[in-house]
């Protein structure tokens, strides 16, 4: 249930993923004003933003893989008790 | 509370004066230390960097600390007088208040050692100040000592114990670090800035109060298993 | 209760989807220019921390003073969401600071104590991990204390004047600045349903593991 969920927020945030290319474009055009910036903040706000969302998606997956392996175990052991059950 | 707790300093000072191993061990090892750090931090022209003695002193002691944390709960629980100790009727609270006193001690007799060596070494003005800098000194190391025998007490029988405490202790105790620090920092300004350094002392006094209330609090369910 | 978890999360993925939009879209900060966009996800990370370390904190609590095994649950569920966002934060302050201080690092109170509750709560993860048995009531120590630390993060940068922006910045952001006000809460929004996700499918990944347990043990008689 839970892993089905997970599928459908990966899937919208690929899409969302899509959308960002276009206003990302207009975040690099510089400000007015004659001084130039000696450190170029864009990338810095790009990758914080970038960072955060790897973050996440590292965090969700790692949960989404050890539920699944406890949903298998579990299944695993229904199994074995339902094959020993009969032949008590 | 006070008699059990004065009880248990004294055979803990008892145990110690037989043998004195923790007290000279750690003694040496706060000594060592010191001395790695004048070596690493005297320039070529062999005058030792400015400014370094605040941090030198308050990182001895808690280094030394932490391992004479561990040694005292290690000896109780290879004679497995802690069990004993927490059968004992009467509030579990004052064994801590007990074990942390002897701690305390022993870490200010550490620090008596350690204060006019640094000072003689590092060329800095420890007793411009002494009434303020002993005040600095003791709070810090209440404050230090407090979270450290919780923690200690709470880890006795955890087999990875000696590298968890520091994890554990250097985070929860940078507060008091820092204050001990930065009060030390200013009372070797020439001349000592006596205002700063009472703002750390009554911070220190904040962390202290906070940290020893949760020790005490948390002691009595953290013993119990 | 269940039922609403699957609506929230797309709720919260459109929400994360639109948030890059919006703070591409709203208007420029006076001083710091681009780079002070930076602060929308940085701040809403620092409130999301704050809920992890209550949670986590009250969690301890119950766990100690009460044996109650959901609240450890809670607790180990919240301090992994506190070291997450913590060190989001710290990367996000440190590339905000590389730009707008000149450095990539700079020990300033708040920096230096929001870095120490990082730890604290690594320190927590740690010895449940490598503690042995019974490292829980230990853990739950560590959260305590953390939990009490926290308040004085908040407030060391009103104690002593550093770099850091202190407490009154965002008292008066409405007011400057009307445009970042609503999208400052919008990411806090965000960011707290996140937690509240989080937290829940991580309690149910520890409930589903004692469950495991007790059909083993079941099993053994």
């Amino acid at each position: 249930m839970i892993r089905r969920v997970f599928c459908a927020c990966f899937s919208l945030a690929a899409m969302s993923a899509r959308l960002l290319a276009q206003p990302g474009q207009e975040g690099f055009v510089p400000v007015t004003g004659p001084v130039t910036e000696q450190i170029p903040a864009a990338p810095l706000v790009i990758s914080s933003y970038a960072f955060f969302f790897v973050l996440l998606f590292l965090y969700v997956w790692t949960i989404w893989r050890r539920i699944g392996r406890v949903e298998a175990d579990m299944r695993a052991l229904e199994r074995r008790q339902a094959e020993g059950g009969p032949r008590r | 509370m006070l008699k059990i707790a004065l009880l248990v300093l004294r055979k803990d000072i008892a145990i110690e004066a037989r043998s004195r191993e923790i007290v000279y061990t750690t003694l040496l090892f706060a000594v060592s230390c010191v001395l790695i750090f004048s070596f690493a931090f005297v320039r070529e022209e062999g005058v030792p960097v400015e400014g370094a003695a605040a941090g030198i002193l308050w990182i001895a002691v808690a280094f030394s600390g932490t391992l004479a944390l561990g040694r005292t709960f290690e000896r109780e629980r290879y004679g497995e007088t802690l069990r004993a100790l927490l059968l004992t009727p009467g509030s579990r609270a004052a064994i801590y208040a007990g074990k942390l006193s002897g701690m305390v001690l022993l870490m200010l007799g550490t620090e008596i050692v350690l204060t006019p060596m640094v000072a003689v070494f590092f060329h800095a003005s420890f007793f411009a100040r002494p009434l303020q800098l002993t005040v600095l000194l003791v709070l810090g190391t209440i404050g230090f000592a407090s979270v450290g025998t919780l923690f200690a007490a709470m880890l006795v029988r955890t087999k990875t114990r000696d590298v968890l405490l520091p994890i554990l202790l250097f985070p929860v105790t940078i507060p008091v670090m820092i204050a001990g620090v930065r009060g030390t920092a200013a009372l070797l300004q020439s001349p000592p800035d006596e205002a700063v350094a009472t703002l750390w002392i009554g911070l220190l006094t904040s962390f202290d109060t906070v940290f020893l209330v949760l020790a005490l609090w948390t002691f009595e369910p953290l013993m119990t298993e | 209760m269940k039922k609403l978890f699957v609506p929230l999360v797309v709720v919260a993925a459109a929400m994360f989807a639109y948030a890059p939009v919006a703070i591409n879209n709203v208007e420029l900060e006076s001083t710091m220019l681009l780079v002070q966009k930076i602060f929308y996800f940085h701040f809403a990370t620092w409130m999301a921390l704050t809920a992890a370390i209550v949670v986590c904190g009250v969690a301890s609590v119950i766990y100690l003073f009460k044996g109650t095994l959901a609240a450890d649950w809670y607790g180990v569920a919240s301090a992994e969401l506190v070291v997450i966002f913590g060190v989001f934060g710290l990367f996000s302050g440190s590339l905000w600071g590389r730009k707008a201080w000149g450095v990539w690092w700079q020990w300033d109170p708040r920096v230096t104590m929001a870095t120490m509750l990082v730890l604290i709560f690594l320190g927590y993860l740690m010895v449940r991990k490598y503690g042995g048995p019974g490292s829980e009531k230990l853990a739950a120590a560590m959260g305590i204390f953390g939990a009490a630390t926290a308040p004085f993060v908040y407030k060391s940068t009103d104690w002593w004047r550093n770099i850091h922006p202190n407490t009154n910045v965002m008292r008066t952001l409405g007011d400057k600045f009307p445009g970042a006000w609503n999208l400052v809460w919008y990411c806090v929004a965000a960011f707290l349903l996140l937690v509240v996700l989080l937290l829940t499918a991580r309690v149910r990944l520890e409930a589903l593991r004692a469950e495991l347990d007790r059909m083993y043990l079941a099993l053994e008689d």
